[in-house]
Protein backbone atom coordinates (compact mmCIF):
# COMPACT_ATOMS: atom_id res chain seq x y z
CA UNK A 1 0.00 0.00 0.00
CA UNK A 2 2.76 2.40 0.90
CA UNK A 3 4.70 1.26 -2.15
CA UNK A 4 1.81 2.00 -4.55
CA UNK A 5 1.32 5.35 -2.88
CA UNK A 6 4.97 6.20 -3.42
CA UNK A 7 4.93 5.16 -7.06
CA UNK A 8 1.72 7.04 -7.65
CA UNK A 9 3.06 10.27 -6.11
CA UNK A 10 6.29 9.93 -8.06
CA UNK A 11 4.35 9.48 -11.29
CA UNK A 12 2.14 12.47 -10.48
CA UNK A 13 5.16 14.65 -9.77
CA UNK A 14 6.79 13.53 -13.00
CA UNK A 15 3.71 14.36 -15.07
CA UNK A 16 3.38 17.73 -13.32
CA UNK A 17 7.02 18.48 -14.12
CA UNK A 18 6.43 17.56 -17.77
CA UNK A 19 3.38 19.81 -18.05
CA UNK A 20 5.11 22.85 -16.59
CA UNK A 21 8.13 22.30 -18.84
CA UNK A 22 5.95 21.98 -21.94
CA UNK A 23 3.98 25.09 -20.99
CA UNK A 24 7.25 27.02 -20.90
CA UNK A 25 8.46 25.59 -24.21
CA UNK A 26 5.19 26.13 -26.07
CA UNK A 27 4.87 29.71 -24.82
CA UNK A 28 8.47 30.61 -25.65
CA UNK A 29 8.27 29.23 -29.17
CA UNK A 30 5.10 31.11 -30.07
CA UNK A 31 5.79 33.87 -32.50
CA UNK A 32 4.31 35.04 -35.74
CA UNK A 33 5.07 37.78 -38.17
CA UNK A 34 2.02 39.54 -39.60
CA UNK A 35 1.43 42.46 -41.92
CA UNK A 36 -1.41 44.83 -41.21
CA UNK A 37 -1.80 47.49 -43.92
CA UNK A 38 1.74 48.82 -44.19
CA UNK A 39 2.99 47.74 -40.76
CA UNK A 40 4.81 44.48 -40.34
CA UNK A 41 4.96 43.45 -36.74
CA UNK A 42 5.93 40.34 -34.93
CA UNK A 43 3.80 38.95 -32.14
CA UNK A 44 5.93 37.39 -29.42
CA UNK A 45 5.17 36.21 -25.93
CA UNK A 46 7.48 38.86 -24.47
CA UNK A 47 5.26 41.72 -25.63
CA UNK A 48 2.95 41.08 -22.72
CA UNK A 49 4.19 41.16 -19.11
CA UNK A 50 1.52 38.63 -18.12
CA UNK A 51 2.96 36.01 -20.48
CA UNK A 52 6.49 36.78 -19.33
CA UNK A 53 5.36 36.24 -15.73
CA UNK A 54 3.68 32.97 -16.79
CA UNK A 55 6.91 31.74 -18.40
CA UNK A 56 9.06 32.74 -15.42
CA UNK A 57 6.81 31.11 -12.84
CA UNK A 58 6.45 27.89 -14.85
CA UNK A 59 10.22 27.75 -15.36
CA UNK A 60 10.83 28.08 -11.62
CA UNK A 61 8.22 25.42 -10.85
CA UNK A 62 9.65 23.01 -13.42
CA UNK A 63 13.14 23.38 -11.90
CA UNK A 64 11.62 22.71 -8.46
CA UNK A 65 9.67 19.71 -9.79
CA UNK A 66 12.81 18.30 -11.37
CA UNK A 67 14.76 18.59 -8.12
CA UNK A 68 11.98 17.03 -6.03
CA UNK A 69 11.93 13.94 -8.28
CA UNK A 70 15.43 13.07 -7.07
CA UNK A 71 14.71 13.42 -3.37
CA UNK A 72 15.28 10.14 -1.47
CA UNK A 73 12.13 9.01 0.27
CA UNK A 74 13.35 8.99 3.85
CA UNK A 75 15.03 12.38 3.75
CA UNK A 76 14.06 15.10 6.21
CA UNK A 77 13.64 17.61 3.37
CA UNK A 78 10.12 16.32 2.70
CA UNK A 79 8.82 18.75 5.31
CA UNK A 80 10.30 21.58 3.23
CA UNK A 81 8.67 20.04 0.16
CA UNK A 82 5.26 20.43 1.80
CA UNK A 83 5.81 24.15 2.40
CA UNK A 84 7.32 24.71 -1.05
CA UNK A 85 4.41 22.83 -2.65
CA UNK A 86 2.05 25.35 -1.08
CA UNK A 87 4.08 28.33 -2.27
CA UNK A 88 4.49 27.09 -5.80
CA UNK A 89 0.84 26.08 -6.17
CA UNK A 90 -0.19 29.58 -5.14
CA UNK A 91 2.30 31.11 -7.61
CA UNK A 92 1.04 28.84 -10.39
CA UNK A 93 -2.61 29.77 -9.85
CA UNK A 94 -1.75 33.46 -9.90
CA UNK A 95 0.30 33.12 -13.10
CA UNK A 96 -2.37 31.16 -14.97
CA UNK A 97 -5.12 33.59 -13.99
CA UNK A 98 -3.06 36.59 -15.09
CA UNK A 99 -2.20 34.98 -18.44
CA UNK A 100 -5.83 33.95 -18.98
CA UNK A 101 -7.05 37.49 -18.28
CA UNK A 102 -4.74 39.01 -20.89
CA UNK A 103 -5.42 36.23 -23.40
CA UNK A 104 -9.15 36.87 -23.04
CA UNK A 105 -8.64 40.52 -23.96
CA UNK A 106 -6.55 39.43 -26.93
CA UNK A 107 -9.27 37.10 -28.11
CA UNK A 108 -12.42 39.11 -27.50
CA UNK A 109 -11.17 42.66 -27.12
CA UNK A 110 -12.66 45.28 -24.84
CA UNK A 111 -15.09 47.60 -26.65
CA UNK A 112 -15.27 50.19 -23.87
CA UNK A 113 -11.52 50.72 -23.82
CA UNK A 114 -11.29 50.58 -27.60
CA UNK A 115 -9.09 47.48 -27.58
CA UNK A 116 -9.53 45.41 -30.70
CA UNK A 117 -9.00 41.65 -30.61
CA UNK A 118 -5.76 40.63 -32.25
CA UNK A 119 -6.44 36.92 -32.71
CA UNK A 120 -7.73 37.37 -36.26
CA UNK A 121 -4.46 38.83 -37.45
CA UNK A 122 -2.04 36.49 -35.71
CA UNK A 123 -3.95 33.21 -35.64
CA UNK A 124 -0.98 30.88 -35.29
CA UNK A 125 0.46 32.83 -32.36
CA UNK A 126 -2.96 32.94 -30.72
CA UNK A 127 -3.48 29.19 -31.05
CA UNK A 128 -0.06 28.42 -29.65
CA UNK A 129 -0.66 30.70 -26.66
CA UNK A 130 -3.99 28.96 -26.11
CA UNK A 131 -2.20 25.60 -26.15
CA UNK A 132 0.36 26.81 -23.62
CA UNK A 133 -2.41 28.06 -21.37
CA UNK A 134 -4.30 24.75 -21.55
CA UNK A 135 -1.13 22.85 -20.57
CA UNK A 136 -0.53 25.41 -17.82
CA UNK A 137 -4.03 24.87 -16.51
CA UNK A 138 -3.47 21.10 -16.38
CA UNK A 139 -0.27 21.75 -14.42
CA UNK A 140 -2.20 23.93 -11.96
CA UNK A 141 -4.70 21.12 -11.37
CA UNK A 142 -1.91 18.57 -10.87
CA UNK A 143 0.02 20.78 -8.46
CA UNK A 144 -3.18 21.45 -6.54
CA UNK A 145 -3.64 17.68 -6.16
CA UNK A 146 -0.02 17.24 -5.04
CA UNK A 147 -0.38 20.08 -2.56
CA UNK A 148 -3.58 18.65 -1.08
CA UNK A 149 -1.90 15.26 -0.79
CA UNK A 150 1.13 16.73 1.02
CA UNK A 151 -1.13 18.73 3.32
CA UNK A 152 -3.17 15.64 4.07
CA UNK A 153 -0.18 13.48 4.97
CA UNK A 154 1.29 16.15 7.22
CA UNK A 155 -1.81 17.22 9.06
CA UNK A 156 -3.56 13.92 9.44
CA UNK A 157 -1.04 11.21 10.10
CA UNK A 158 -3.67 8.82 11.50
CA UNK A 159 -4.01 7.24 8.07
CA UNK A 160 -0.25 6.84 7.82
CA UNK A 161 -0.15 5.06 11.16
CA UNK A 162 -2.72 2.49 10.03
CA UNK A 163 -0.63 1.44 7.08
CA UNK B 1 0.59 24.16 28.47
CA UNK B 2 1.77 20.96 26.84
CA UNK B 3 4.96 20.62 24.89
CA UNK B 4 5.36 17.52 22.82
CA UNK B 5 8.09 15.01 23.46
CA UNK B 6 10.95 15.37 21.05
CA UNK B 7 10.34 19.09 20.41
CA UNK B 8 12.60 21.31 22.39
CA UNK B 9 11.56 24.93 22.57
CA UNK B 10 13.27 27.73 24.45
CA UNK B 11 11.48 28.45 27.69
CA UNK B 12 10.70 32.07 26.92
CA UNK B 13 8.53 31.18 23.90
CA UNK B 14 6.32 29.19 26.21
CA UNK B 15 5.86 32.19 28.48
CA UNK B 16 5.22 34.77 25.74
CA UNK B 17 2.97 32.72 23.48
CA UNK B 18 0.21 31.77 25.85
CA UNK B 19 -2.95 30.18 24.55
CA UNK B 20 -5.20 33.16 25.20
CA UNK B 21 -2.90 35.69 23.59
CA UNK B 22 -2.37 33.57 20.50
CA UNK B 23 -6.08 32.98 20.13
CA UNK B 24 -6.88 36.69 20.26
CA UNK B 25 -4.00 37.54 17.91
CA UNK B 26 -5.24 35.06 15.36
CA UNK B 27 -8.80 36.33 15.73
CA UNK B 28 -7.64 39.91 15.24
CA UNK B 29 -5.69 38.97 12.12
CA UNK B 30 -8.69 37.12 10.71
CA UNK B 31 -10.87 40.15 11.35
CA UNK B 32 -8.38 42.35 9.48
CA UNK B 33 -8.23 39.91 6.58
CA UNK B 34 -12.04 39.79 6.44
CA UNK B 35 -12.24 43.59 6.41
CA UNK B 36 -9.57 43.88 3.72
CA UNK B 37 -11.18 41.30 1.44
CA UNK B 38 -14.66 42.77 1.96
CA UNK B 39 -13.34 46.26 1.23
CA UNK B 40 -11.68 45.02 -1.96
CA UNK B 41 -14.93 43.39 -3.11
CA UNK B 42 -17.08 46.41 -2.35
CA UNK B 43 -14.75 48.95 -3.94
CA UNK B 44 -14.43 46.88 -7.10
CA UNK B 45 -18.16 46.15 -7.42
CA UNK B 46 -19.16 49.78 -6.94
CA UNK B 47 -16.48 51.03 -9.31
CA UNK B 48 -18.11 53.00 -12.10
CA UNK B 49 -17.30 56.11 -14.08
CA UNK B 50 -19.18 57.87 -16.86
CA UNK B 51 -17.42 60.27 -19.18
CA UNK B 52 -18.56 62.21 -22.22
CA UNK B 53 -16.22 62.61 -25.13
CA UNK B 54 -16.59 65.07 -27.97
CA UNK B 55 -16.03 62.97 -31.04
CA UNK B 56 -16.80 65.30 -33.93
CA UNK B 57 -18.35 68.62 -34.69
CA UNK B 58 -21.13 68.90 -37.23
CA UNK B 59 -21.56 72.55 -38.02
CA UNK B 60 -21.61 74.16 -34.61
CA UNK B 61 -23.09 71.31 -32.56
CA UNK B 62 -20.61 68.86 -31.05
CA UNK B 63 -21.30 65.15 -31.28
CA UNK B 64 -20.96 63.59 -27.89
CA UNK B 65 -20.16 60.02 -27.05
CA UNK B 66 -20.86 58.88 -23.51
CA UNK B 67 -18.85 55.96 -22.27
CA UNK B 68 -19.30 54.18 -18.95
CA UNK B 69 -16.53 52.15 -17.42
CA UNK B 70 -17.90 49.41 -15.19
CA UNK B 71 -16.14 46.55 -13.56
CA UNK B 72 -18.13 43.84 -15.31
CA UNK B 73 -16.81 44.76 -18.74
CA UNK B 74 -13.58 43.05 -17.74
CA UNK B 75 -13.84 39.36 -16.80
CA UNK B 76 -10.66 39.60 -14.72
CA UNK B 77 -12.32 42.15 -12.44
CA UNK B 78 -15.43 39.97 -12.17
CA UNK B 79 -13.21 37.07 -11.08
CA UNK B 80 -11.45 39.41 -8.67
CA UNK B 81 -14.74 40.49 -7.10
CA UNK B 82 -16.02 36.92 -6.79
CA UNK B 83 -12.73 35.61 -5.36
CA UNK B 84 -12.52 38.36 -2.77
CA UNK B 85 -16.19 37.88 -1.88
CA UNK B 86 -15.62 34.16 -1.28
CA UNK B 87 -12.50 34.83 0.76
CA UNK B 88 -14.28 37.36 2.96
CA UNK B 89 -17.09 34.83 3.54
CA UNK B 90 -14.45 32.24 4.44
CA UNK B 91 -12.82 34.57 6.94
CA UNK B 92 -16.20 35.41 8.44
CA UNK B 93 -17.01 31.71 8.86
CA UNK B 94 -13.59 31.11 10.42
CA UNK B 95 -14.17 33.94 12.90
CA UNK B 96 -17.53 32.42 13.84
CA UNK B 97 -15.90 28.99 14.21
CA UNK B 98 -13.26 30.47 16.47
CA UNK B 99 -15.75 32.22 18.69
CA UNK B 100 -18.65 29.79 18.79
CA UNK B 101 -17.66 26.48 17.31
CA UNK B 102 -15.37 24.80 19.78
CA UNK B 103 -17.81 21.92 20.20
CA UNK B 104 -18.13 21.18 16.46
CA UNK B 105 -15.30 18.71 16.28
CA UNK B 106 -15.63 15.37 14.50
CA UNK B 107 -12.75 13.01 15.34
CA UNK B 108 -10.26 15.85 15.34
CA UNK B 109 -11.07 16.92 11.80
CA UNK B 110 -11.48 20.56 12.71
CA UNK B 111 -7.84 21.57 12.56
CA UNK B 112 -6.97 19.89 9.21
CA UNK B 113 -10.16 21.32 7.69
CA UNK B 114 -9.33 24.83 8.84
CA UNK B 115 -5.73 24.58 7.62
CA UNK B 116 -6.69 23.15 4.21
CA UNK B 117 -9.49 25.65 3.67
CA UNK B 118 -7.13 28.48 4.61
CA UNK B 119 -4.60 27.36 2.04
CA UNK B 120 -7.21 26.88 -0.68
CA UNK B 121 -8.67 30.31 -0.14
CA UNK B 122 -5.15 31.72 -0.15
CA UNK B 123 -4.64 30.26 -3.63
CA UNK B 124 -8.01 31.67 -4.72
CA UNK B 125 -7.34 35.19 -3.56
CA UNK B 126 -3.85 35.15 -5.06
CA UNK B 127 -5.31 34.16 -8.43
CA UNK B 128 -7.93 36.89 -8.33
CA UNK B 129 -5.59 39.61 -7.16
CA UNK B 130 -2.93 38.79 -9.72
CA UNK B 131 -5.32 38.64 -12.68
CA UNK B 132 -6.75 42.05 -11.76
CA UNK B 133 -3.22 43.41 -11.24
CA UNK B 134 -2.12 42.48 -14.75
CA UNK B 135 -5.33 43.86 -16.28
CA UNK B 136 -4.76 47.09 -14.35
CA UNK B 137 -1.19 47.23 -15.65
CA UNK B 138 -2.54 46.84 -19.18
CA UNK B 139 -5.01 49.67 -18.59
CA UNK B 140 -2.34 51.89 -17.16
CA UNK B 141 0.42 51.32 -19.69
CA UNK B 142 -1.38 49.98 -22.73
CA UNK B 143 0.33 47.60 -25.12
CA UNK B 144 2.01 49.17 -28.11
CA UNK B 145 2.52 45.86 -29.89
CA UNK B 146 -1.18 45.07 -29.92
CA UNK B 147 -2.21 48.69 -30.56
CA UNK B 148 -4.08 48.91 -27.26
CA UNK B 149 -4.19 52.40 -25.82
CA UNK B 150 -3.97 53.05 -22.15
CA UNK B 151 -7.22 54.19 -20.62
CA UNK B 152 -6.14 55.47 -17.22
CA UNK B 153 -5.55 58.98 -18.47
CA UNK B 154 -9.17 59.19 -19.60
CA UNK B 155 -10.79 57.36 -16.71
CA UNK B 156 -8.63 58.55 -13.85
CA UNK B 157 -10.92 58.06 -10.82
CA UNK B 158 -11.98 54.59 -12.07
CA UNK B 159 -8.34 53.56 -12.19
CA UNK B 160 -7.61 55.04 -8.77
CA UNK B 161 -10.46 53.19 -7.14
CA UNK B 162 -9.42 49.97 -8.85
CA UNK B 163 -5.92 50.48 -7.52
CA UNK B 164 -7.31 50.88 -4.02
CA UNK B 165 -9.25 47.64 -4.34
CA UNK B 166 -6.08 45.87 -5.55
CA UNK B 167 -4.07 47.15 -2.60
CA UNK B 168 -6.75 45.91 -0.17
CA UNK B 169 -6.75 42.52 -1.87
CA UNK B 170 -2.97 42.16 -1.67
CA UNK B 171 -3.15 43.14 1.98
CA UNK B 172 -5.74 40.40 2.51
CA UNK B 173 -3.41 37.97 0.70
CA UNK B 174 -0.47 38.82 2.98
CA UNK B 175 -2.66 38.56 6.07
CA UNK B 176 -4.05 35.19 5.00
CA UNK B 177 -0.52 33.89 4.44
CA UNK B 178 0.39 35.00 7.95
CA UNK B 179 -2.82 33.50 9.35
CA UNK B 180 -2.22 30.08 7.72
CA UNK B 181 1.31 29.93 9.02
CA UNK B 182 0.38 31.15 12.51
CA UNK B 183 -2.61 28.86 12.89
CA UNK B 184 -0.58 25.76 12.07
CA UNK B 185 2.24 26.92 14.36
CA UNK B 186 -0.29 27.75 17.04
CA UNK B 187 -1.86 24.34 16.91
CA UNK B 188 1.49 22.61 17.14
CA UNK B 189 2.79 24.71 20.00
CA UNK B 190 -0.26 25.09 22.17
CA UNK B 191 -2.05 21.80 22.23
CA UNK B 192 -3.79 20.98 25.43
CA UNK B 193 -6.01 18.01 24.59
CA UNK B 194 -4.26 14.75 25.37
CA UNK B 195 -5.85 12.53 22.68
CA UNK B 196 -4.32 14.73 19.98
CA UNK B 197 -0.79 13.95 21.10
CA UNK B 198 -0.13 11.57 18.22
CA UNK B 199 -1.19 14.29 15.79
CA UNK B 200 1.72 16.40 16.85
CA UNK B 201 4.36 14.40 15.05
CA UNK B 202 4.93 15.84 11.60
CA UNK B 203 5.02 12.69 9.51
CA UNK B 204 7.04 12.27 6.36
CA UNK B 205 4.75 12.12 3.33
CA UNK B 206 6.33 8.94 2.03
Amino acid sequence: MAETKRIFTFLLRFIAFCTTLSAVIIMISSRQRATVLVFSFEAKYSDTPAFKYFVIVNAIVSIYGFLVLFLPSKSLLWRLVVALDAVFTILLTSSISAALAIAYVGEKGNPIAGWLPICDQVTKYCNQVKGALIVGFISVVLYMLLFLYSLHTVLNPLLLEKS
Amino acid sequence: MALQSGEKLPMFIGHIWSKQKSRWTLLGLRLLAFLAAAAATLVMVLNKQTKTFVVATIGTTPVNLTLTAKFHHTPAFVFFAIANGLVSIHNLVMIMMDLLGSKFDYKGFQFPMIASLDMLNLALVSGGANAAAFMAELGKNGNSHARWDKICDKFGPYCDRGAGALIASFLALALMLLISFLSILNHKLVNSSSHNSHNNIIALPN
